[in-house]
């Protein structure tokens, strides 16, 4: 019989859960392939929180750099070196232990990431430098995602299996089941590469979501799918509880047989503990997990929500205070990372104004593969 | 003779053992039925999806995002219509990622009137097809124009859209599919899947060796040769332009018939030199008549060879109508038939500069 933790939130489910989890993520702290920023070794070792020193070093450390990217992308939109500005900040709790535990590499042996537009925490944490986001932010040339053509936030990385990040909101729900697929038969070969997909807690109204519920459970031939919604209980500028009437997203794949979880996306500590025993399972079993992560939205969900910072429960906040209580870190340490962070990416906003625009001519490069006429005025 | 029906199945047997196809599916597309109009029966990766069009669309883009190659139907085009943002999105992915992300993958499906399919069996998906940048269109009109040409949208590395005339599936050629036995029966009786249940489970095809032939994407062929008017179809109306140039052929007017196969990229030099031979023009196709095709085709022609013509572009193309409706006459008078494409050819022929 399947084991599942779907009854009540994490946060409730005892400590016999976080101690086993801590247990085994303790003995294989970080799957094989990911990349981890070296972290400076800690004075003593740490007792009181469930995971090792060099984990949460490294965790906090990929958090704040990306809440000070994201702060740094604001601020370019309002100099107006940028158009535009979405993103994810408040959810790094979520996206940096994702990034952290992704079984990183090119080729569907790997782990397959379909983020949607909320992921600048997941690419930090899978090791993008900070100037490639400014360059997407800046509409540069230099840009490896988009070459200027796309929003802030729309990631695009082959050689980690990133696939590229769209602004319909719903579509890479459908796209994950292609790389499920992939991914099943080489299960049966042994490999273990995972699809993983994220969306917003409004998106999941969208019929994407169901067709991924369906195909990723489908008897016999199931997915190895992670299916996650990143739950902050509004969709712009509309309340979730105004339009859903299940109580948990997570719920809904219950009637598929489907693990399915509900994360405190706040708490890093409980979330990389959750999102490492249901990679482990998936791997394992080769069958689909749901999770949902009751997750802050710290600036709006973008421009067109004036991008401030409105209220809610501060992950990294959260994370400092437990790493200071522990001995793990220091008050000033943390604020010099805060300092020394936004200083670099003040310098690299101003190295990547310089950088060179796209060209106009270059609207009809990539239409077709190998650059094959698509201009219809050249046939 | 192969019908269009079993040379769709060829080319899919072909992609999947010799130019790594991984996946053909669809609703009904694997065992026991292989497909509505029977085109993927017998074949070792086809599989049946959940009736759930965005989910197929949006599981070929995944597979084809790990560079796996696939083949995905939607039963009908009359049901692709819920997909058109995945469809805008296969076809932008390789411009938006700047070259990082190619979407190599093929779509297959129905479309047009002519099987009296009423409303939701009839559409056509042309004019839709090609406001789709990013995506190559084909449309075979014989069986050896589909072999062929799905052999080639396997192997293109972008997105191909494989427009099956519906009303041709059973139609039989008249030219050979390279490695096809020259008597139907025996094709018949190596491909064909048994109709009965007790036979079809022990039943496995036999196919014949096929070696390696195709079509070239964006390459129209002249299926009648002639100097005093160019028409220029595809699908199931290029059939009707065949009949209508044979007919006039016997009283002395040779009528230059252009199948232009690939819908984009499209044939402009062969059909340019053909217009410019003939100087006048008719575009055919069944589509409805506000922003089709052929208006951009017609466009071309008059803003490019405007002094060469001795009258003016016309289209024949279907009412602008939101249906098809069942009864023949209804179908028949929404659509073109053979005697519209003559009365419009015979008009285009009378017409003085």
């Amino acid at each position: 019989m399947r084991k599942n933790i779907s009854q009540q939130p994490s946060s409730r489910r005892g400590a016999g859960f976080l101690k086993n989890a801590a247990k085994k993520a303790a003995k294989k702290a970080v799957f094989k392939k990911t990349t981890v920023t070296p972290a400076p070794k800690p004075a003593k070792r740490n007792t009181a929180l469930p995971l090792a020193n060099e984990i949460l070093l490294t965790m906090h450390e990929h958090m704040v750099k990306a809440r000070v990217l994201e702060e740094r992308l604001i601020k370019l939109y309002r100099t107006g070196d940028a158009y535009f500005w979405i993103g994810g900040a408040g959810e790094e709790a979520f996206g940096v232990p994702l990034g952290m535990l992704t079984y990183k590499g090119h080729g569907p042996e790997f782990d397959c990431l379909h983020l949607h537009y909320r992921a600048t925490p997941t690419m930090i944490a899978l090791g993008m430098p900070m100037i490639d986001s400014i360059r997407l932010q800046m509409n540069r040339s230099t840009d490896p995602s988009t070459g200027g053509r796309n929003f802030c936030n729309h990631y695009c990385y082959p050689q980690w299996n990133v696939m590229p990040v769209g602004s319909p909101i719903e579509v890479q729900y459908g796209m994950a089941i292609g790389t499920g697929i992939v991914q099943r038969r080489l299960h049966q070969v042994g490999q273990k590469g995972i699809s993983i997909v994220t969306g917003g807690d409004a998106g999941t109204a969208e019929g994407d979501f169901a067709s991924s519920l369906i195909w990723a459970s489908r008897p016999g031939a199931e997915l190895p799918m992670l299916i996650t919604v990143q739950n902050n209980r509004v969709g712009i500028s509309t309340d979730y509880s105004s339009q859903h009437g299940e109580k948990h997203i997570a719920d809904r794949g219950k009637a598929f047989g489907m693990r399915t979880a509900v994360v405190n996306g706040n708490d890093a500590i409980e979330t990389y503990l959750a999102i490492k025993a249901e990679m482990d399972y998936i791997r394992k079993t080769g069958r689909p997990v749901l999770m949902e992560f009751m997750v802050s939205r710290l600036y709006g969900h973008s421009s067109a929500t004036g991008a401030n910072r409105e209220n809610g429960e501060d992950c990294i906040e959260l994370l400092e205070r437990k790493m200071i209580d522990a001995g793990v870190m220091t008050s000033k340490k943390a604020q010099e990372m805060y300092k020394n962070f936004d200083e670099e990416s003040k310098r690299i906003a101003d190295e990547v104004r310089s950088e060179p625009a796209p060209k106009a001519e270059s609207i009809w490069n990539h239409i077709y593969v190998e650059n094959e006429n698509a201009d219809w005025r050249k046939f | 003779m192969a019908n269009m029906s079993q040379a769709i199945r060829l080319a899919l047997h072909v992609g999947e053992t010799k130019l790594n196809v991984t996946d053909i599916f669809g609703q009904d597309v694997g065992a026991p039925l292989g497909g509505v109009f029977t085109a993927t029966q017998g074949l070792k990766t086809a599989w049946n999806s959940p009736l759930d069009e965005r989910g197929i669309i949006g599981a070929a883009m995944g597979i084809a995002l790990t560079g796996n190659r696939c083949v995905a139907e939607i039963q009908f085009c009359d049901y692709i219509f819920n997909t058109i943002d995945l469809l805008k999105i296969a076809g932008n992915t390789l411009w938006v990622t700047n070259g990082n992300y190619p979407m190599p993958m093929v779509v297959m499906t129905p479309v047009g009137a002519g099987i009296h399919g009423s409303v939701y069996h009839s559409h056509s998906f042309d004019a839709w097809a090609t406001r789709l940048p990013g995506w190559k269109i084909v449309m075979p009109s014989t069986p050896l124009d589909a072999y062929g040409l799905m052999l080639s949208a396997i192997e293109d590395p972008n997105p191909v859209l494989f427009l099956k005339p519906k009303a041709l599936m059973r139609v039989r050629g008249e030219e050979l599919i390279p490695g096809e036995p020259s008597d139907e029966k025996t094709l018949k009786a190596m491909i064909d899947q048994p109709v009965n249940e007790r036979e079809r489970a022990k039943w496995k095809p036999r196919w014949p060796e096929l070696p390696s032939f195709s079509i070239p994407i964006g390459q129209g062929k002249i299926t009648r040769q002639g100097d005093a008017a160019t028409l220029v179809s595809y699908g199931r109306t290029l059939l009707l332009c065949n009949q209508v140039a044979d007919q006039l052929r016997a009283q002395g007017k040779h009528i230059e018939v252009i199948d232009l196969r690939s819908l984009y990229p499209y044939d402009w030099q062969m059909l340019k030199q053909s217009v410019q031979k003939t100087k006048r023009v008719l575009f055919v196709n069944e589509d409805t008549d506000v922003t089709n095709f052929a208006e951009h085709l017609a466009y071309r022609t008059t803003t490019e060879l405007f002094y060469e013509l001795h009258a003016r572009p016309r289209i024949l193309a279907g009412k602008n109508l939101p249906g098809i409706g069942l009864h023949q006459d209804l179908e028949r008078a929404s659509v073109p038939q053979v005697q519209d494409v003559m009365r419009e050819t015979l008009e285009l022929l009378d017409e003085t500069p």
